[in-house]
């Protein structure tokens, strides 16, 4: 019997953004397997203002979810500085009170924490854990339980493979959105920049430190802290200041460039029956901070995809690749070792 | 209340040769307590020094330096899993862990916990102790509010706790080579060009500000990281350690500084006065141990 049970084929969980309680029941509509989410604090690394749950909302959109037969995760993907913990070991808490189908963690005292208090509380190993390797993995499922982990997005599908033949837990990959160019959960770029740091505060890039200043040729800065991350055109589009988006130069390189990743979009709409043979279960887009009709429209596009390639029909991609909102789009490290 | 000065693990590119020497000279000259060897960046520059290790090791032994050998940060590929394992079973040497994988393979056995290993909070110290930890490095980012409670539970444990005071702050890592975009090839065909820049490859903005510092996967601060004016805060809070991160400046004359100061035998802007002239066209920051940006400095630094 559990024979056949290995023999079903693999069916994958999409696993989509849900910023705001509207978000959560938009994507919930939409077709999204699971949601995840986080509570308006540190305790997760989209820690914008006007974002997240308070934890009534919480509760709220966990019923919500379960009652049109979705999961809901509760990302607690931040780590905790000093003694001050109970903002997360809080977020654990409202979690497993609202009977959350899983907390998303990346500290290994966080992890504790739930394991201890909550051993039926669902763990997941955030992105932000920066654990590729099976060693690194095996370390939390033996400590923690951890039951699946959301895979850094640095692997090619045939690295992906390999690993999960080596490893006994389920693995998420990020699929669509916005993705930034170093290790989840080891880059301290923006707490150089503004102070606030990503894995103790929960925000890149925090919109209270961003301007944009129009040069006297009509040229336009995006700004960070006092730092110039970019500077577009007359004509185009200055884009957010994400400093591992920016353009830089140095010696090697006297003329400005992209020092570490062109803006562009993760989509993978392509390799998605590789990723799904590969062994991965669940599909994670991106983009907790996106609006409601991005969120719908991503979402019900990659339900329609994910579904066709579980169908054998062709995925009918066409339209996931305009959602790139014209922005070049990019398969990242998944298609090839040149990448890096 | 006094703290002893510990070298770091190189972060850049130095060829085989300079690196002997470098140790050697450190291991003669330098008032240094321990000093961290392996290589916790690339594991594909790794196979250009490996053999030198040992002979590094003797002599700093010799010297009468601690020798730890710390393990790569970045663990993904067949290549990085190959050194965590090489560096682990190193049965007679202390092992400083940069990430997870490294836990699993030193099971059972002591380990101190590196700076690039995310151990930011007492929960975490306390779950790694019960593991073995015999000492941990803080996160470069960590503020005067958390070394201090980490301190304080380290103390409690009877474990060391080092912070680094001197040099570019270690702020991200990736699996993309910048040293080698920089020259238009990928990591696979890399050609080791890191090695060009044994400080780093500096970063300007589009407004020619110096921002960052690129060293292979890694991105450093362009200024240089100095706490000679809160070594004092730092011994009080209970640090027991103090890192000096290598760099291509008189390294020895960094670590006698830090001694002096420790030692309360100069002031804290004479021991910064000394910083300067050791690493000449550096400019020091302090700002992460204050709660605000990383590159700004804070207080009267020299």
């Amino acid at each position: 019997m559990a024979k056949a049970a290995t023999d079903r084929p693999n069916r994958p969980e999409l696993l989509c953004p849900a910023g705001t309680p509207a978000a959560l029941r938009t994507a919930v509509d939409a077709g999204a397997d699971a949601v995840y989410c986080g509570l308006a604090r540190r305790s997760n690394v989209r820690n914008f203002p006007g974002l997240n749950f308070l934890p009534d909302e919480f509760l709220e959109g966990v019923d919500y979810a379960h009652a049109h037969g979705a999961k809901v995760l509760m990302a607690t993907n931040t780590f905790p500085p000093g003694d001050d913990l109970k903002d997360w070991t809080e977020t654990i808490d409202i979690a497993a009170e609202a009977g959350a189908d899983a907390a998303i963690i990346a500290d290994i005292g966080v992890a504790a924490y739930a394991a201890e208090k909550h051993p039926d509380l669902r763990l997941h190993l955030s992105v932000q854990a920066g654990a590729a390797s099976p060693e690194a993995i095996r370390f939390y499922t033996e400590h923690f339980n951890v039951k699946r982990v959301v895979l850094p997005r640095i692997l090619t599908i045939a690295e992906i493979r390999k690993l999960k033949s080596e490893i006994d837990c389920e693995l998420e990959s990020f699929i669509f959105g916005n993705v930034g160019m170093m290790a989840e959960g080891r880059c301290a770029l923006t707490s150089y920049v503004t102070g606030v740091s990503t894995n103790m505060d929960g925000m890149c890039s925090p919109p209270s430190h961003v301007r944009y200043e129009e040069g006297p040729d009509g040229s336009m800065s995006s700004v960070l802290g006092d730092i110039t991350i970019d500077c577009v055109g007359p004509n185009e589009k200055a884009g957010y200041p994400t400093i591992c988006k920016g353009r830089y130069w140095n010696s090697a390189h006297t003329e400005p460039y992209y020092a570490f990743d062109e803006p562009n979009t993760l989509n993978i709409a392509n390799l998605l029956p590789e990723l799904i043979e590969a062994g991965v279960t669940a599909l994670k887009i991106e983009g907790r901070q996106r609006s409601r009709a991005y969120v719908r429209e991503v979402v019900a596009a990659y339900r329609h995809a994910v579904d066709n390639i579980l169908a054998g029909r062709d995925p009918d991609l066409a339209n996931l690749v305009a959602l790139t909102e014209g922005r070049g789009e990019t398969k990242g490290a998944y298609a090839s070792k040149r990448w890096r | 209340m006094t703290a002893r000065i510990n070298l770091g693990p190189l972060f850049f590119h130095w060829p085989s040769d300079q690196m002997v020497d470098f140790y050697a000279r450190i291991a003669d000259e330098a008032d240094i307590d321990t000093v961290y060897l392996g290589e916790v960046i690339c594991s594909k520059r790794i196979a250009l020094f490996e053999k030198q290790y040992d002979a590094m090791r003797e002599r700093l032994l010799r010297g009468g330096k601690k020798v730890v050998f710390s393990t790569l940060a970045e663990v993904a590929v067949t290549l990085d899993r190959k050194h965590v394992k090489a560096i682990c079973e190193r049965e007679n040497d202390e092992i400083e862990a940069n990430d997870a994988s490294a836990l699993t393979l030193l099971k059972g056995r002591p380990f101190r916990i590196g700076q690039l290993f995310n151990c930011y909070n007492i929960a975490t110290l306390d779950y790694l102790v019960k593991l073995g930890a015999t000492h941990v490095t803080v996160p470069v980012e960590m503020r005067a509010a958390g070394i201090a409670a980490l301190a304080k539970r380290a103390n409690e444990h009877g474990i060391g706790t080092e912070v680094q005071v001197f040099g570019r702050a270690p702020l991200a890592l990736s699996i993309r080579c910048y040293a080698a975009r920089a020259r238009d090839r990928q990591k696979d065909n890399c050609q080791f060009v890191c090695n060009e820049e044994p400080d780093g490859l500096d970063l300007h903005t589009l407004d020619n500000g110096r921002f960052l510092t690129i060293n292979g996967i890694q991105t450093l601060s362009r200024h240089f990281l100095s706490l000679a004016g809160e070594v004092t805060q730092l011994m009080e809070m209970g640090v027991t350690h103090l890192r000096l991160s290598p760099h291509t400046g008189d390294m020895v004359k960094v670590a006698a500084a830090f001694r002096r100061l420790v030692d309360g035998h100069v002031t804290a802007d004479e021991a910064q006065a000394a910083l300067n002239e050791a690493q000449p066209d550096a400019v020091f920051s302090n700002g992460f141990f204050h709660k605000m940006p990383g590159r700004e400095r804070v207080g009267t630094l020299a």
